[in-house]
């Protein structure tokens, strides 16, 4: 070896050995204690000049309207000095999006929650999130949410109150009153009588269910695995896979992704599944091709559109999730949810937050229910009438639910929810085993 | 200018706004990246130290393993399907169309320059099954076949990928390799012709060894970029059912992004590179070989 080419190769050992240090330095400089996250003192860092910053769902623009309907009509006053900029982005991107604004100190005023309820936990623990139980206080709105959204919202997030219910829903199976009658069927309350009842429709050429299994829209139907869990093995068996002292691979679990999986491939949810979108499903329920729909009451707004609607919100019932036979749940049990909690930054929370957090809590329930039909976890304040017939019968059995239960993903992390929504319509369309589907979920559970 | 050229501040002079732009938007990304291979976490919990942890999983994850045979399976099915169906549209051109292959060049090109997702809507309304049944599945039903779920299982959803990538750039291909065919001397050919080489004799001995070094060129544009597939799976499958259509690139997107896993994302991301450059080594080797033949 000559001494030039030594030389060179010495160079490019100590070239290659300042770059990994540098690799190694780089990463370590954004951590995130260098990057201190807003301290909650209060003052305002991203909302420019007075505005108040909201950062919503492509997907649902309720939200965004309710706001501009409380800065135009019902605190025009209040809120003439921070003026509402809406942005949005799309839901499945919505979880990334904010987990980049987030370390910037670049969250808005208000946002949407994002999709997986664990990354809320972790931004409210990162210092990022307000903390609603005090901050509603603070503005003097301290019993603005309904007693049940708030314990809904509490029970999503490991029992912190970090995000506004702009929606309480129930979710339960819909029903075409006609097809069920023209079949000579009575509205089912067990597993086995639906089973029955899909045997008889599917036998006289209706399709029994409408589902959406097609990318990350499977989530309809490991809802109907999860309520099958709650209804066999009561209201805390999923908390129980959260705590590990159970497994989505132990028998009695994997008997629920069976019993749907049965369905499946007795064709009961159509030719394809894995092709059906949320929309396409809702299309397929609301002009009668399909004669059971699960769904959340947040599809009222589509059910009481009388364009959308062809068969008519009169002809539509609700039935809540069956009862199993044997099973230490029941259906009393109400799957319930609070949509996707609006949350607050603490980095922007100032006094723009706190005028919009007042008007929120004193307005926001009335005006989601009067002008969109939407219920929401908010107080009520004021009369509102002629609301449609099938909206006060949610609003009614809402009351009337002795207890609630969350959904099947509720306590999963990003990548095991991921894995159940999209191996669902798999599930749904017989190409998946109930217990390879829960194993693929348990491999991300760890 | 030799002069100019020799001096080694007008050549700091000269390289250095390309040279600090390129570390500004290339280097230093690529070690950032490279620095988080260490770390686990996320920019919101923060991240902390994870020595090889990262390139120990990847070992051991069972997706991984599916994504890497996922990516090879397309990467070869791909790239042999574009350049092969390239060559011979090039052919084509040359030696039979000659002159007037303008239209059929121009047709066959057209489908590059579509936004790949319209492309991916196309296809998943051609291959549709439910709730409408698609032109594809109509015909099958037509000639008394029946109606296939192409999105329902991974190895159908995969032949419908093959279909739309190749059809989607191998007109790319062909004009790459048409420079590289009309670029062979008039009158070798014709000579060859003379010594009585015709048909596949004038292609085994003559058109393949002269357009071979731009044949290997377009090789490795498109196992590089076939590699590195993101958009086209993503708008036309993302990645499903389930996850069996899912490639690296995917996976490592959602293991950085939607799953808040910087340090393993990266280390996925760093793991396509290798597989990149070896290949593309590999095949740089290779040709060197047969050239010096």
């Amino acid at each position: 070896m000559t001494r030039s080419t030594s030389f060179a190769n010495r160079r490019a050992v100590f070239g290659a050995a300042a770059l990994t240090c540098l690799a190694l330095v780089l990463p370590a400089c954004a951590d995130k204690e260098e990057e201190s996250p807003g301290d909650g003192s209060g003052s305002p860092a991203t909302s420019a000049g007075g505005d108040f910053a909201y950062l919503g769902l492509t997907e649902n623009t309720t939200v965004a309207s309710v706001l501009a309907a409380l800065e135009k009509d019902y605190c025009a006053d209040t809120l003439a000095a921070y003026p509402l900029k809406a942005s949005d982005y799309a839901q499945d991107q919505f979880d990334q999006q904010l987990q980049l604004l987030a370390p910037q100190d670049a969250l808005p005023n208000l946002s949407s929650g994002p999709n997986a309820p664990a990354l809320a936990v972790e931004l409210y623990e990162g210092g990022y999130l307000v903390d609603f139980s005090t901050a509603l206080a603070e503005v003097g709105a301290a019993d603005a949410l309904l007693p049940a959204a708030a314990s809904v919202v509490e029970s999503l997030y490991d029992g912190n109150l970090i995000g506004l219910p702009n929606e309480f829903n129930i979710e339960g199976v819909w029903y075409n009153k006609q097809l069920l009658s023209d079949n000579g069927i009575e509205p089912p309350a067990t597993w086995d009588e639906f089973t029955a009842a899909n045997a008889k429709l599917a036998a006289a050429g209706v399709q029994p269910w409408s589902v959406a299994g097609s990318g990350g829209d499977g989530w309809n139907i490991t809802r109907l695995v999860g309520n099958y869990i709650f209804r066999s093995l009561g209201p805390d068996a999923m908390q129980a896979v959260a705590d590990g002292s159970a497994a989505l691979t132990d028998a009695e679990y994997v008997a629920a992704a069976d019993a749907v999986n049965a369905w499946g491939t007795a064709g009961y949810f159509g030719a394809a599944p894995t092709s059906i979108d949320y929309a396409t499903a809702m299309n397929t329920f609301l002009t009668g091709q399909a004669a059971f729909y699960y769904m959340g009451s947040w599809a009222l707004g589509n059910f009481n559109n009388e364009e959308e609607n062809q068969i008519g919100a009169d002809n539509i019932g609700y039935l809540p999730f069956p009862d199993v036979a044997g099973g230490k749940g029941s259906s009393d049990q109400v799957p319930a949810n609070a949509g996707m909690p609006q949350i607050m930054s603490t980095a922007a929370y100032g006094d723009a937050s706190k005028a919009w957090l007042k008007c929120i809590a004193d307005n926001f329930g009335h005006v989601a229910l009067s002008e969109y039909g939407v219920i929401s976890g908010f107080q009520v304040n004021g009369e509102v009438a002629d609301l449609p017939a099938l909206t006060q019968e949610v609003q009614q059995i809402m009351a009337d639910a002795p207890s609630s239960v969350l959904w099947f993903e509720a306590k999963f992390s990003a990548e095991a929810t991921t894995t159940s929504q999209t191996n669902a319509g798999l599930l749904a369309e017989g190409g998946l085993s109930g217990a390879d589907f829960m194993a693929a979920i348990q491999a991300d559970l760890g | 200018m030799r002069q100019v050229l020799g001096d080694r501040k007008t050549i700091a002079a000269l390289l250095a706004p390309a040279l600090i732009t390129y570390s500004a938007v290339m280097l230093a990304p690529m070690l950032w990246s490279l620095g988080y291979t260490f770390f686990s976490g996320s920019p919101v919990r923060g991240f902390t130290w994870s020595g090889l942890a990262n390139f120990a999983e990847l070992f051991k994850d069972p997706k991984t393993k599916d994504a890497i045979a996922f990516t090879a399976k397309y990467a070869l099915t791909i790239t042999t399907g574009q350049v092969a169906l390239g060559y011979l549209l090039a052919l084509l051109y040359v030696f039979y169309l000659k002159r007037s292959s303008t239209l059929i060049r121009t047709l066959t090109f057209f489908p590059v320059v579509l936004p790949t997702v319209a492309v991916s809507l196309l296809f998943q309304k051609l291959f549709e099954i439910a709730p409408a049944t698609g032109p594809v599945n109509s015909a099958l039903e037509a000639l008394g076949g029946e109606a296939v779920n192409w999105f329902g299982s991974g190895s159908n959803a995969f032949w419908v990928i093959a279909i739309m990538d190749i059809w989607r750039s191998m007109g790319f291909y062909a004009v790459l390799l048409y420079a590289g065919l009309v670029d062979i001397p008039e009158d070798v050919i014709e000579s060859a012709r003379l010594d009585g080489a015709g048909g596949w004799r004038l292609a085994r001995f003559i058109v393949f060894p002269m357009s071979w070094p731009v044949l290997i060129s377009a090789l490795i544009f498109s196992i590089n970029g076939t590699l590195k597939v993101f958009d086209s799976i993503y708008a036309l499958t993302g990645g499903g059912p389930g996850s069996q259509t899912t490639p690296l690139t995917l996976y490592m997107y959602r293991t950085a992004f939607a799953y808040g896993d910087y340090g393993y994302g990266s280390s996925i991301a760093l793991l396509l590179t290798m597989l990149c450059l070896v290949v593309t080594v590999f095949m740089f080797r290779g040709t060197r070989k047969d050239l010096t033949a």
